[in-house]
C-alpha cells in the first residue's frame, strides 16, 4: 500500500511532504506508521531518523493511530482571547478525552492547532476538512452530535 | 586564492580570509568569543546564540559562529550589553536543565557548567521549567539523558553529517523540541554504531557511555575473580592530559602502574593482540593476494565500523577480515591460553579491556563472542572511566613511579602500538606482509603516506614478486562510505576492486579519537595523539609485529600458525545483515572459517 502510493510521485527528496500526507490521508487512522516511514525513506534514499523529524515537526502529521474524525482546535492568541480556552474544556468534557486524545470508540481526536487563517470568526476548529467558526458550547455539542449521528 | 579582508575586533586590526566567519577570525588571533553550540571541528548550526558580538552599523548583536567577516567590519565582543544578553540565554537553558552537576560525568568538563560560572550567572535566576523524561538507557554502549539535554545539536550534526549514521534526529517543534531516535524506540532500536562520537561532541553529561565501573571494582574486590586487564594503543597517549601531562604525553608504564595500584590482578597490553591480529589478519591478506583476489581485505578492528559494515554495506561483509578485534582476541585468550599458561580456572578469570571506545562495550556482548566458553571480554572501561577510577582510588597518575606490565600477553612492537592512529593497521600489516610475502624486510618501516588526517588515503606499494599493492585508509564513517561506494562500484562494473586492502576506523583520526576518549577530543588534540603514537614506535626495539618475541611464543606454544584450525576458532568471526530501521540482526551473512 505504502509502496503504491509512493509510486505515484517521482523519487526525490521535495516529494516527502505530499507522500507523508498522502499516506496519511489513506490511513483508516490517519497516522504514519514506522512501516510507511521505512517505505518511503527506502523510496526516496533520505534515511529514516530525517523523516522522523520532519513529521514530528509539522503538527498536520500524527506518528501515532487517530480517530476517525480530527478535531483541530485554533490555540492561536486570536481565538485564546475569544474563548478558545472555554471551547477546549467543552470539547474535552463531551468527548471524554484529553488533548491529543482518541475517543474510546474511535470517532474522534482531539487535537491543538497553530492559526487555522480564519480569526475573523475565532475561535474556531476544524473536524477533518471542515472549518468551524463562531464557536459557542451549544454549537460545538450540536456539531459533535451531528457528526455522532451520522455515523450511526 | 582568498581574499584578505581588514576588520578590527575590540579595536585589535585583524588581516583575515573572507570565506572566515568572526569566530573562525576571532579564534585564529586568541580572542575568546563565548560560545556554547558552536564546535570548531562541526558546522555551526546558530541554535543557542551565546557567541553574539556587536557590529558598527548594525542594529542587534549577530551570531559569531555564522556571521561572515567583511571588509572594515568593527565587532565588539564584550560589552554590558552583550554580557546581559549570554547571562540571560545561559539562565534560560539552565531553567530547563537537569543541573545535578557534582555527580555529573562531566563534572568540571562541562561546556555549560564553565559557561554559566565564567558569566556569573545565578542559579536561582530562573525558576526550573523541567519537565523529567526519561533516560535511555537501551544502548549496551551510551546513555542519553535528555534532561541534561540544551538541544545544541552538535549529537545530530556528528551523527548525521560526520558519521552518516543517521541514528537521532531533532524531534517535534517550539519549546517540545528535543534530540530522540525515530519513533522514541531508544539507541539500542536505531542504526546506532555506538562509536560515541556524540558522547564526544556533548557539550554537558547528556550523552555518556554506559559505566561499567562498579563491576570492575566488585571484580578487583572478589577474592574467587581473577582480573586481568588490556590497554587499547591509544589509551597511553591520552591518559596523561587528565592528570596535568602534556597533550599526548606517552605513559604505558605509568598506566601499568595505575593499573595494578587500582588491584587488577593482571596488567597485560591489547598491544600485544594487535600484533597477532596482524599475523592473521596479514596472512588472511596475503593469502588473497596470492589467489589473485578481486575483492578486497578490508579491516575489521573497529567496532563502530563493524556494526555499520553491517548495516549499510552487508554485501560487502565477505570483504570483511574475520578476524576478531585485538580486543576481542586478548579477551579469548586470556580465558584459553593465559588460563592454560598460569593453571588457572578459566570461569574464575575477569577479563577488562580498557578502551578510547563506547563501541566495545557492545561488541564486548555480541553473542557470538564466546569462543573460550565464557563471555571472551567480561567489563569493557573507557579511558574516561579509567581516569575516574585512577581519580576514585587517589592515584598520582602524573608522579607515580613507571613499572612494567605482568609476562606473556604484553610485549608489543611499534606496529603494535601504531595501531591507534589512522592508517596505523595499514602501516604494521604492510610491514609484515611485505615480509610475508618476500621473505625479506621491508627497508624503510616509516609508510608516510598512510598517516595523518586525510579522511581518505591512497597509497601504492610495490612488493617484489607480487607487483603493486593498492591500499586505501578511511577514518571518519562519512569517509568509509567514499571508499565502500567506491568498491561497490568498481564491484560491479569492473569486477575488481580499486584497492587491494582498505583500512577503515569509524572515528575521524582512529581511535586517537575514539568516543570514550577524554574529554576535550577535538581534531587537534586527536592529532597530537596520533604523533605521540608514531613517536612511540620509533623509540621501540621491535617495530614489526611478527618479531615480536611474545607472538612468535604463541605460535609455538599453543596456536601453531596463522589461521591454524586453533587460530580461526579463537581468534575468527563472522558477520551478520542487520536492519537500517532498528539496528537488530536479520540474518547471518558470512560462516567462521575452520580451515583457509
Amino acid at each position: 500500500m505504502y509502496t503504491e502510493i509512493c509510486n505515484k510521485y517521482t523519487p526525490e527528496k521535495h516529494n516527502l511532504i505530499q507522500i507523508l500526507h498522502e499516506i496519511q490521508d489513506t490511513h483508516p487512522q490517519h497516522y504514519i506508521s514506522a512501516e510507511a516511514v521505512k517505505t518511503v525513506a527506502d523510496y526516496l534514499g533520505i534515511a529514516e531518523n530525517h523523516i522522523y523529524g520532519v513529521l514530528t515537526f509539522y503538527t498536520m502529521y500524527s506518528t501515532t493511530p487517530r480517530g476517525k474524525n480530527i478535531i483541530r482546535l485554533c490555540e492561536s492568541p486570536p481565538c485564546y482571547i475569544k474563548g478558545s480556552q472555554n471551547i477546549l474544556r467543552k470539547l474535552k468534557s463531551m468527548l471524554d478525552v484529553q488533548t491529543g486524545e482518541t475517543t474510546q470508540d474511535g470517532l474522534f481526536t482531539l487535537e491543538l492547532s497553530a492559526c487555522l487563517g480564519v480569526c475573523g470568526n475565532a475561535p474556531v476548529m476544524m473536524i477533518n476538512d471542515d472549518m468551524y467558526g463562531d464557536l459557542t458550547d451549544e454549537r460545538v455539542e450540536e456539531i459533535i452530535e451531528k457528526i455522532r449521528r451520522g455515523n450511526q | 586564492m582568498a581574499k584578505t579582508v581588514n576588520i578590527w575586533i575590540d579595536g585589535q586590526h585583524l588581516e583575515v580570509p573572507d570565506s572566515m566567519t568572526i569566530i573562525e577570525a576571532a579564534d585564529k588571533h586568541g580572542v575568546y568569543i563565548p560560545r556554547l553550540c558552536y564546535h570548531p571541528d562541526l558546522p555551526p548550526t546558530a541554535n543557542c546564540g551565546v557567541c553574539v558580538v556587536e557590529i558598527e552599523g548594525t542594529p542587534a548583536p549577530k551570531r559569531a559562529c555564522c556571521t561572515p567577516v567583511n571588509e572594515g567590519m568593527k565587532i565588539t565582543t564584550n560589552s554590558k550589553k552583550l554580557r546581559s544578553y549570554r547571562k540571560t540565554l545561559v539562565e534560560m537553558i539552565l531553567s530547563n536543565h537537569d543541573v545535578t552537576c557534582p555527580t555529573c560525568v562531566a563534572n568540571n568538563k562541562c561546556e555549560l557548567q564553565i559557561l554559566a560560572n565564567n558569566l556569573g550567572v545565578d542559579p536561582e535566576s530562573l525558576p526550573t521549567i523541567l519537565d523529567r523524561q526519561p533516560v535511555d538507557e537501551s544502548s549496551l554502549s551510551i546513555i542519553r539523558d535528555v534532561n541534561k539535554c540544551i538541544s545544541c545539536g552538535r549529537c545530530i550534526t556528528v551523527c548525521n553529517e560526520v558519521q552518516t549514521v543517521f541514528a537521532i534526529t531533532m524531534t517535534d517543534r517550539g519549546i517540545g523540541s528535543h534530540v530522540d531516535t525515530p519513533f522514541g524506540m531508544g539507541m539500542a532500536n536505531s542504526p546506532c554504531v555506538n562509536c560515541g562520537q556524540c558522547t564526544v561532541y556533548c557539550p554537558t553529561g547528556a550523552l555518556r557511555e554506559r559505566g561499567e565501573i562498579d563491576l570492575v571494582w566488585d571484580a578487583i574486590l572478589d577474592p574467587d575473580k581473577h582480573v586481568i586487564v588490556q590497554e587499547a594503543p591509544s589509551v597511553r597517549v591520552s591518559l596523561g592530559e587528565d592528570f596535568g601531562l602534556p597533550l599526548g604525553a606517552v605513559t604505558p608504564k605509568k598506566m601499568y602502574a595505575a593499573l595494578r595500584k587500582i588491584g587488577f590482578d593482571s596488567v597485560m597490553d591489547t598491544n600485544f593482540t594487535a600484533d597477532l591480529t596482524i599475523l592473521e589478519e596479514g596472512t588472511e591478506c596475503v593469502a588473497k593476494l596470492k589467489a589473485g583476489e578481486k575483492r578486497p581485505l578490508i579491516t575489521s578492528c573497529s567496532p563502530g565500523w563493524i556494526k555499520f559494515m553491517e548495516t549499510y554495506y552487508p554485501d560487502l561483509a565477505d570483504c570483511v577480515s574475520t578476524a576478531k578485534s585485538p580486543m576481542s582476541m586478548f579477551g579469548v585468550l586470556s580465558k584459553t591460553y593465559y588460563a592454560q599458561e598460569n593453571n588457572i580456572d578459566p570461569a574464575k578469570i575477569v577479563s577488562v579491556a580498557i578502551m578510547p571506545c563506547t563501541a566495545k562495550k557492545f561488541e564486548a556482548r555480541r553473542p557470538e563472542l564466546r569462543d573460550s566458553g565464557f563471555q571472551d571480554t567480561d567489563y569493557v572501561l573507557t579511558t574516561r572511566e579509567l581516569i575516574r577510577m585512577i581519580k576514585e582510588a587517589g592515584i598520582d597518575f602524573a608522579n607515580l613511579p613507571e613499572e612494567e606490565p605482568d609476562e606473556g600477553m604484553s610485549f608489543y612492537s611499534g606496529a603494535g602500538t601504531i595501531f591507534g592512529a589512522t592508517g596505523g593497521v595499514m602501516e604494521a600489516a604492510i610491514r609484515s606482509a611485505y615480509f610475508l610475502v618476500t621473505g625479506e624486510e621491508l627497508q624503510h618501516l616509516d609508510i608516510e603516506a598512510v598517516r595523518g588526517l586525510q579522511g581518505v588515503k591512497e597509497a601504492a606499494i610495490e612488493v617484489p614478486g607480487f607487483g603493486e599493492v593498492r591500499v586505501a585508509v578511511a577514518h571518519g564513517l562519512s569517509n568509509a562510505r567514499i571508499v565502500m561506494d567506491r568498491v561497490r562500484e568498481s564491484l560491479a562494473t569492473t569486477g575488481e576492486s580499486p584497492w587491494h586492502f582498505i583500512e577503515i576506523m569509524a572515528c575521524p583520526g582512529g581511535c586517537v579519537g575514539g568516543g570514550g576518549q577524554p574529554y576535550g577530543n577535538d581534531i587537534a588534540s586527536r592529532a597530537r595523539r596520533g604523533l605521540s603514537l608514531y613517536e612511540e614506535d620509533r623509540s621501540l626495539p621491535v617495530r614489526q609485529s611478527h618479531k615480536n618475541p611474545e607472538v612468535v611464543k604463541i605460535y609455538e606454544r599453543f596456536l601453531g600458525e596463522p589461521l591454524s584450525p586453533l587460530a580461526l576458532k579463537l581468534l575468527h568471526t563472522y558477520y551478520f545483515k542487520r536492519s537500517v530501521s532498528d539496528g537488530q540482526v536479520v540474518e547471518q551473512v558470512t560462516e567462521k572459517h575452520t580451515a583457509h
